[in-house]
């Protein structure tokens, strides 16, 4: 079943929406950007950058910085030097409604989900909608949640709450509850840790479904190497806070770095 | 033979080596410490209230979590505040009768049992019994929202935490714990009146009419109003302590005990300040 998914998704990698150089400004860049967590170096001036329909894939070991990463491109950390710029615009300084302005344009999938455990699925991809468009009919919300949920298979589970559901399952609330202002960002910390290899597989294809339909610029922070294959064009492998290597699997597969061989070997 | 008298056998018993005490200067870390700790605490809640002051002026209002918190702090809390009103009422009716009949005073009893709910104990109860309640069970939810990374999540969706959690409930506080106060009196009053007139007959007109005589809205109303700080001391602190939780379930069990007891122990200390402030102002 597994091998079943995994050729159906790898064969959609092929299909992968080309990223889009228009000649401006990467969707997203980060530029030299330095993290530490008392006193321990996490990030070590890293710079990577993702263009509209692009999907880069992070790996590394556990603890190198990956979700730091995610968190300080969407803001909820600040880098300790360096910048981030969202669509040419840097986020430093920002106040938190300013930087919500710019949050409004990016969907963030948590590694737990984080749904709202008081709110019903349904409401957890309206929570979105409900404070974001507030134009927007009562009905014509619902469908669109409706919808969402349709996306990611799980209509029919829209009254349950987050504790009734199964970890994949909440992982794809929490993937339609990002995907619910129509974001040109996605960030995917982990989306399939934790899983089972066909829910792995579903979720995979799942995103390369949304990115070849919407053409997002995505980043996705993961240790899974075959997931990372399967939905990304271009992978970034970190170590100690550095870009070890960066490019397509086959870059990664002819390097002679040792580390880079010894993380494919493991994997 | 070793220092304790035992043989020494390689690796198992070595000779006794006394350690050397250093009290002072462990004395000295743990006074910088606290002096860190407690300076660093204020900062934060400094920063905190100017976040949330400043998200709760802005627009978007967040009305319907506000109402939310109002039912939540107000409602929920009701019958509690009214049970303890009851409590005290009749505690103040079994002390106040007995007390001055022993000095001969016992027409004195309906102002007594009045001034002593009206001004004293109800605001007080009324706070600690919120306190209790309300701030254990704000500081607890924000905990849980802030370690599970819900708290993240509202904030990655490009809402402000401050202003929909924290103004909101805060606010509710500040309104809510006026009105709650007035019921904690009502239901003192009523219940210290009924233990009098089980023992001596005496009509609740009558009651009204001694316990309220002389006095002007001036004697009560700040007495009232002031646990609106209250609710502003509750409020603030345990969504303070509750977003700034760190470490799993742990963390937030240490939030929810934190919220109540400082939010009581400076609601007490904020009492005396506001008793001080009250007896300048409206003398």
């Amino acid at each position: 079943m597994r091998e079943t998914n995994m050729a159906t998704a790898l064969d959609t990698t092929a299909k992968q929406a080309e990223p889009e150089q228009d000649g401006l400004a990467p969707v997203v860049a980060v530029e030299k950007v330095f993290k530490s967590f008392a006193g321990r170096k996490v990030l070590n001036g890293i710079s990577l950058s993702v263009n509209r329909g692009e999907t880069l894939a992070v790996l590394g070991r556990s603890g190198t910085g990956k979700s730091v990463l995610l968190r300080l491109i969407i803001g909820l950390d600040t880098p300790d030097s360096g910048a981030i710029r969202i669509h040419g615009h840097a986020t430093a300084g920002l106040a938190i409604d300013q930087m919500g302005e710019i949050r409004k344009k990016m969907g963030f999938l948590f590694q737990h989900a984080a749904l709202y455990d008081s709110l019903s699925v349904q409401d957890n991809v309206a929570f979105p909608l409900e404070h974001h468009r507030k134009d927007m009919p009562k009905s014509e919300r619902a469908d669109r949640v409706r919808q969402l949920l349709a996306e990611v298979g799980l209509e029919r589970d829209m009254d349950k709450m987050p504790s009734d559901i199964s970890g994949g399952m909440q992982k794809r609330v929490g993937l339609a509850r990002a995907l619910a202002l129509e974001p040109a960002i996605l960030l995917l910390d982990e989306p399939t840790a934790g899983l089972d290899p066909i829910s792995s597989g579903e979720i995979d294809e799942l995103v390369l479904k949304l990115q070849r339909e919407r053409k997002m610029a995505s980043i996705v922070v993961t240790h899974d190497l075959h997931s990372a294959r399967t939905i990304a064009g271009r992978l970034a492998l970190l170590d100690k806070g550095d870009v070890v290597i960066e490019g397509t699997f086959e870059d990664l597969q002819q390097s002679d770095i040792g580390f880079v061989k010894e993380f494919l070997k493991q994997s | 033979m070793s220092d304790r008298g035992l043989t020494p056998v390689a690796g198992l018993n070595p000779p006794f080596q006394p350690r050397r005490v250093e009290f002072l200067p462990s004395v000295a870390n743990y006074a910088t410490n606290l002096f860190n700790g407690f300076f660093e605490w204020f900062g934060s809640l400094g920063i905190f209230s100017w976040q949330v002051l400043r998200a709760a002026v802005t627009p978007p209002y967040e009305w319907r979590e506000l109402v939310r918190q109002l039912d939540e702090v107000g409602s929920k809390s009701l019958p509690l505040v009214a049970m303890a009103g009851a409590a005290i009422g009749v505690i103040l009716s079994l002390e106040a009768r007995y007390s001055l009949s022993r000095f001969g005073a016992k027409s004195m009893f309906p102002a007594t049992l009045v001034y002593s709910v009206i001004q004293v104990m109800g605001p007080v109860i009324t706070g600690l019994v919120v306190s209790g309640r309300v701030g254990a069970g704000m500081g607890a939810e924000l905990a849980s929202m802030k370690v599970t990374e819900q708290i993240d999540a509202i904030e990655a969706s490009a809402i402000n935490p401050y202003r929909l959690l924290a103004a909101t409930r805060i606010l509710a506080c500040i309104v809510m714990l006026p009105l709650l106060t007035i019921a904690t009196d009502t239901t003192a009053l009523l219940t210290g009146w009924f233990a009098q007139a089980m023992v001596e007959p005496l009509s609740f007109r009558q009651f009204i009419a001694n316990g309220f005589n002389n006095a002007t809205f001036s004697a009560f109303l700040p007495q009232t109003f002031k646990t609106a700080v209250y609710g502003l001391i509750i409020g603030l602190i345990a969504c303070f302590q509750g977003m700034r939780t760190r470490g799993g379930a742990a963390g937030v069990g240490r939030a929810a005990t934190n919220s109540v007891v400082l939010a009581s122990l400076f609601l007490i200390l904020a009492d005396v300040v506001l008793v001080k402030f009250i007896l300048v102002f409206f003398p």
